[in-house]
């Protein structure tokens, strides 16, 4: 989704991770992957569209440096297995892209920007379950901003955000925004944050 | 997007470009060992076909059988509309049932319109009479669409060069494609013998913006696709032409025809085919034909269709 502001400017809100800290969350995150896999074998980094697709890539890219191998990058897309597609208006699925060696065996990493109620990772997982068998799937996000409505947790978090749910966390990235930044802000529509419940 | 497709004219550029791109998404569905995603989960779809069909029932029964819908078929023949039953009847019972959309063929032209006032389910026209049969269009275009693209993505069609070939006054095809391929910014040129060229042709192709021709050797040589239809003897009542000899030789897709059409042009046919009539055999199998392609991009085009019909309460 484009950003709705001036990429320069961001989305209003107090700044929670500016382009520095992101980074080095990354970094982090993909050693923790590392460290976690005790290297790079078998690792299938798939990212949730839109943002968490450019943060499987720049993680991957970590890894490349770390490592000096590159391990296989995809995007899968859950729109289709929403379970509240019937509360609002049909959306046009993301392409969804299984790298060529696909993920029967492997060590799945989903990467995503915010952990939220969880409902979108349980999609992923069922869309994962119709795709193929791995041999393990590990969560990846940006922020956790708490609120889970599902017995679900992140494996590897870049930002622990104590959020009140009417606060929205926007997060930008370059590759889709122009820019790298998280920031807070209180949401027009408190009973619950709309960007969330879009994604 | 509308409530019900019941014609290519209610949807925009827009639509059909969101339809398509949903369609590349479903199409990846058919390679999975898996074929179902749960997007329709609890939704009840009855295909009710008043005429025979074999690719269009299937093709929306397996669309919605992948998307996790309940689908149930009925024919005109072994149901009650044999017995007598009106069609209001008949469809007011079937809505009565709770089902969410109704995919319907109907030999009357302007059936599926008239039945989208009598009930509250969503309503796809998979086809009425001589009229139209947006989804045929909408597969049509996508597979084009698909072959002028770039491995998976999706080509334009804006200034390429459309021939359609064939029995323009029966065929519903027609109407539908015209309408999707012109929005779509595709250049159509209709091309039939005087006896089965629609009246009043002359008034829409002049405000739709497509081009019509009696001789199909003079358009053949400038096209970026060719689309044949079929000869629907069903649909003929008197003698449209004087021999199928003579047709084939004025307007077959002929083995010589297909050597000045060239081996990239691709070659298209809604079927079901009169083989050795409209399209020799040569020109059905051969390489760049994408009938098969086709029926393939049928399924997910009509995935898209029911998904984006039927998935959000709010699109009705």
């Amino acid at each position: 989704m484009p950003a709705t502001t001036e990429p320069a400017v961001g989305p209003p809100g107090r700044t929670v991770l500016d382009a520095r800290d992101i980074a080095r969350a990354l970094t982090r995150i993909s050693h923790e992957i590392l460290e976690r896999n005790k290297g790079h074998e078998g690792l299938v980094l798939l990212g949730v569209p839109t943002r968490g697709v450019g943060l499987a890539q720049r993680i991957a890219a970590r890894i490349a440096e770390t490592e000096g191998v590159s391990i296989p990058v995809g995007a899968l897309d859950i729109t289709l297995y929403r379970d509240d597609l019937r509360r609002h208006p049909a959306r046009a699925p993301q392409p969804t892209a299984i790298p060529a060696g696909g993920i029967d065996g492997k060590t799945v990493v989903l990467v995503d920007d915010v952990l939220y109620s969880g409902r979108t990772v349980r999609a992923a997982l069922d869309a994962l379950a119709d795709i193929g068998r791995p041999a393990v799937v590990r969560l990846a996000v940006l922020v956790d901003r708490g609120h889970r409505e599902l017995p679900i947790r992140a494996d590897h978090v870049g930002k622990n955000l104590p959020s009140a749910r009417s606060e929205r966390v926007m997060v930008r990235l370059e590759e889709t925004d122009g820019l790298d930044v998280v920031r807070i802000a209180d949401s027009p529509d408190a009973a619950r944050p709309a960007e969330e419940v879009a994604r | 997007m509308k409530k019900h497709l019941l014609s290519s004219d209610d949807l925009t550029a827009d639509d059909m470009a969101t339809l398509f791109a949903t369609a590349a998404e479903m199409h990846d569905v058919q390679r999975r060992e898996v074929k179902k995603l749960p997007a329709l989960r609890g939704r009840t779809i009855i295909n009710l076909f008043f005429e025979d069909s074999t690719r269009t029932r299937s093709s929306f029964e397996i669309a919605g059988k992948w998307l996790s819908a309940d689908t149930i078929n009925i024919t005109g023949k072994g149901s009650s509309a044999s017995k007598g039953e009106s069609l209001r009847d008949t469809v007011l019972t079937i809505a009565s049932m709770g089902v969410d959309a109704v995919v319907m063929r109907h030999g009357a032209s302007g059936a599926a319109q008239q039945v989208s006032q009598w009930i509250d389910a969503a309503v796809v026209n998979a086809g009425d009479g001589t009229h139209e049969h947006p989804t045929q269009a909408l597969l049509d275009a996508y597979a084009l669409s698909r072959h002028f693209g770039e491995g998976d993505r999706l080509g334009s069609l804006e200034g390429r060069h459309v021939v359609l070939v064939g029995d323009l006054t029966h065929s519903r095809v027609f109407r539908s494609n015209v309408i999707t391929l012109t929005r779509l910014g595709a250049r159509v040129t209709v091309v039939a013998p005087p006896t089965l060229m629609p009246a009043g042709i002359a008034s829409w192709s002049s405000s739709a913006g497509f081009a019509t021709s009696y001789d199909l050797d003079e358009v053949l040589p400038t096209a970026d696709a060719v689309m044949m239809l079929r000869v629907q003897k069903e649909r003929m009542s008197g003698g449209f032409f004087p021999t199928s000899r003579e047709y084939t030789v004025g307007y077959g897709l002929t083995r010589d025809r297909l050597r000045v059409l060239g081996p990239e042009v691709p070659i298209c046919h809604p079927g079901p085919m009169n083989r050795g009539l409209e399209i020799a055999a040569d020109a059905a199998d051969a390489a760049q034909s994408l009938i098969l392609e086709q029926v393939s991009a049928g399924v997910a085009v009509r995935m898209s269709v029911l998904y984006h019909l039927l998935a959000g309460e709010g699109t009705a």
